[in-house]
């Protein structure tokens, strides 16, 4: 079922003390790392592992690492991504206030293979516990000499810093958060060139998502060959999924890739809360497209969710119930994509404004004939067409919620009421 | 000066970490609104001064960021998530339920100052749903009892 390995000690309340990490074999592959290996040999066993990045966009990470120019002189940076702000999903926030060593050792293991002297992680502004639990794990780490000047007498030096943000979904786009570093507003940059070429201040930079970067200590503790005998083909190792909404035991369970839908819903979940029939799920954070109830044996892994038509994202899995309004789910999601477009480019910031309109107006009963079809007509300009993947974010539920739901936008507009009323009370 | 001398040390040593001074700002910006509760421009200069970059430079990125309040808010500032994973279960009967028992309506502020009450996007808490934050904490899976016990023990520690 749960296939542990990053959160195998989360749940042990002493895990954010260093002690208690190394008790349990914490920084034993940073010194393998730094006393054993060579970067490219860190790079090589990476890439042999298959790890993905696990913020959204599953690109090979040991690739990643490898785009860094050999010749540029200027430093390198190293960059964790902890802004999750991809609505459903709240994983590496546990990773980052219940096993903050891991993190800080997979950045300094990463930052060692890339050649970089300063690591920076990027932690959402809201997150204010989890940035307390990594300073203090920074901190911990600086007073037992694993991190800052002669690392463990080898004579690597790296610091880090942890960086928070203000309240900003785009930065969790990786040149959003750049310049938000630099002290920037967060707006996108247009690529090429991509960080690994010019970056943080210009230089060649490596973005990582938490959970990629906390994955790395126990590749290099076990092996790539190890790690890539988990999962799918493609798709290699564990992964976290955050299941949330209609379920009887929501929560975050770290699954071996390719493990199926059902066995994360019906077996872990519990199955429908209060026994309702399920409709509709989100699989991979409320960007991802839609499935329907009949898909639910869908492996969850890259290649699979692809071919049933949708994304497996950052891992968070929103089940929604018989009671609820597809229009209502898709106001929701339009209106926070649109407060979230940074305003760079038009097609997503005038884009999603008009979206919201339309679809608002039809939720309040005075949607008109031909909505449906200028909806489709604006995410038709909208996606693909955006600096950054904000736009597409935005477009993705709300194409595949017409799609798979047409007759309730239909009814929708024709009876100015929603066909079921989504009226959720709290206990 | 607004900023306290513990605020302004902070700032001074935060600085110093970064390779390039304006990456300062956001950490700057943050120092002050946990000190003040919201931003405003008196708060923009002192920034200004003491990482010695512009002020426009302090505002124009102040401003993009949504987590600070630009007003004036109570003691406590309520942030209920009302998006999906939240409002599935019943985000909006929680804001109504506070809007209730606060005898205000979303967007206002306590004749005593005490709480401003504000719905927001997704805070990352969607498998403890639903939930909120106030100030800096989260308050997750929330019940009719819990919202009561927190507001009684938010009014008592004032």
């Amino acid at each position: 079922m749960e296939k542990k390995i990053l959160t195998k000690y989360v749940d042990d309340p002493n895990q954010i003390n260093i002690d208690t990490y190394l008790s349990h074999g914490g920084y034993k592959a940073l010194e393998k790392v730094l006393k054993e290996m060579k970067p490219p040999e860190v790079i090589e066993e990476v890439k042999k592992s298959g790890v993905r990045g696990r913020g959204g966009a599953g690109f090979p990470a040991g690739v990643k690492w490898g785009f860094i120019p050999k010749d540029n002189p200027k430093p390198r940076y190293l960059v964790c991504n902890g802004d999750e702000s991809e609505p459903g999903t709240c994983k590496d926030r546990v990773l980052m206030e219940s096993d903050p060593h891991s993190v800080v050792e997979g950045m300094a293991i990463s930052s060692y293979a890339i050649g970089s002297h300063l690591a920076f992680i990027y932690n959402r502004g809201e997150f204010a516990y989890p940035a307390r639990m990594m300073e203090k794990a920074v901190e911990e780490a600086y007073e037992k000499g694993y991190l800052g000047k002669n690392i463990l007498g080898t004579g690597y030096d790296l610091d880090m810093i942890v960086h928070t943000g203000g309240g900003a979904y785009i930065c969790g786009e990786e040149s959003s958060q750049l310049n938000s570093i630099e002290g920037e507003r967060g707006m996108s940059r247009m690529r090429p060139p991509f960080p690994a070429v010019a970056g943080l201040y210009a230089c060649p930079t490596i973005v990582n998502n938490v959970e990629t970067l906390a994955a790395v200590p126990f590749i290099i503790n076990n092996g790539g060959d190890w790690y890539a005998s988990m999962g799918t083909e493609k798709s290699n190792g564990t992964k976290l999924f955050s299941l949330s909404g209609h379920v009887k035991n929501p929560g975050n369970y770290e699954l071996e890739l390719g493990t199926p839908l059902s066995v994360l819903i019906n077996d872990l979940g519990g199955g429908m809360l209060d026994g309702h029939k399920l409709k509709a799920i989100i699989p991979g954070g409320s960007s991802t497209p839609m499935l329907l109830p009949d898909q639910i044996d869908v492996k969850l892994d890259y290649e699979s969710l692809v071919e049933a038509g949708s994304m497996l994202g950052s891992g968070a899995v929103i089940v929604i119930d018989e009671r609820t309004c597809m229009v209502w789910v898709a106001e929701r999601l339009i209106h926070f994509y649109r407060h979230e477009s940074c305003g760079k480019c038009t097609p997503c910031r005038d884009g999603t404004g008009w979206l919201e309109q339309l679809i608002s107006r039809i939720e309040r009963g005075e949607g008109k004939p031909g909505d449906i079809e200028k909806i489709e007509s604006l995410c038709g300009n909208i996606m693909g067409r955006t600096v950054c993947p904000l736009g597409d974010a935005a477009v993705m539920p709300i194409q595949s919620s017409i799609k798979l739901f047409r007759d309730e936008w239909e009814y929708h507009i024709q009876n100015k009421k929603c066909m079921v009323k989504s009226e959720f009370a709290f206990k | 000066m607004i900023l306290n001398e513990k605020s302004v040390a902070e700032i001074k040593k935060k600085m110093v970490r970064y390779p390039r001074r304006k990456s300062a700002r956001l950490p700057a910006i943050t120092v002050a609104y946990r000190q003040e509760g919201h931003l405003h421009g008196e708060l923009y200069r002192e920034i200004s001064q003491i990482i010695e970059i512009p002020v426009i430079d302090i505002a124009t990125a102040a401003s993009f960021y949504t987590m600070f309040p630009k007003e004036p808010v109570g003691k406590f500032l309520i942030q209920v998530c009302h998006n999906i994973s939240c409002a599935l279960l019943g985000a909006d009967s929680l804001i109504g339920y506070l809007e209730e028992k606060l005898g205000i309506k979303k967007g206002e502020t306590t004749e005593d100052d005490m709480f401003t009450l504000i719905s927001v996007e997704c805070l990352g808490g969607c498998t403890a749903a639903p939930m909120m934050q106030i100030n800096d904490e989260f308050y997750e899976n929330l019940t009719h009892e819990k919202v009561d016990k927190i507001l009684e023990d938010l009014r008592n520690k004032a």
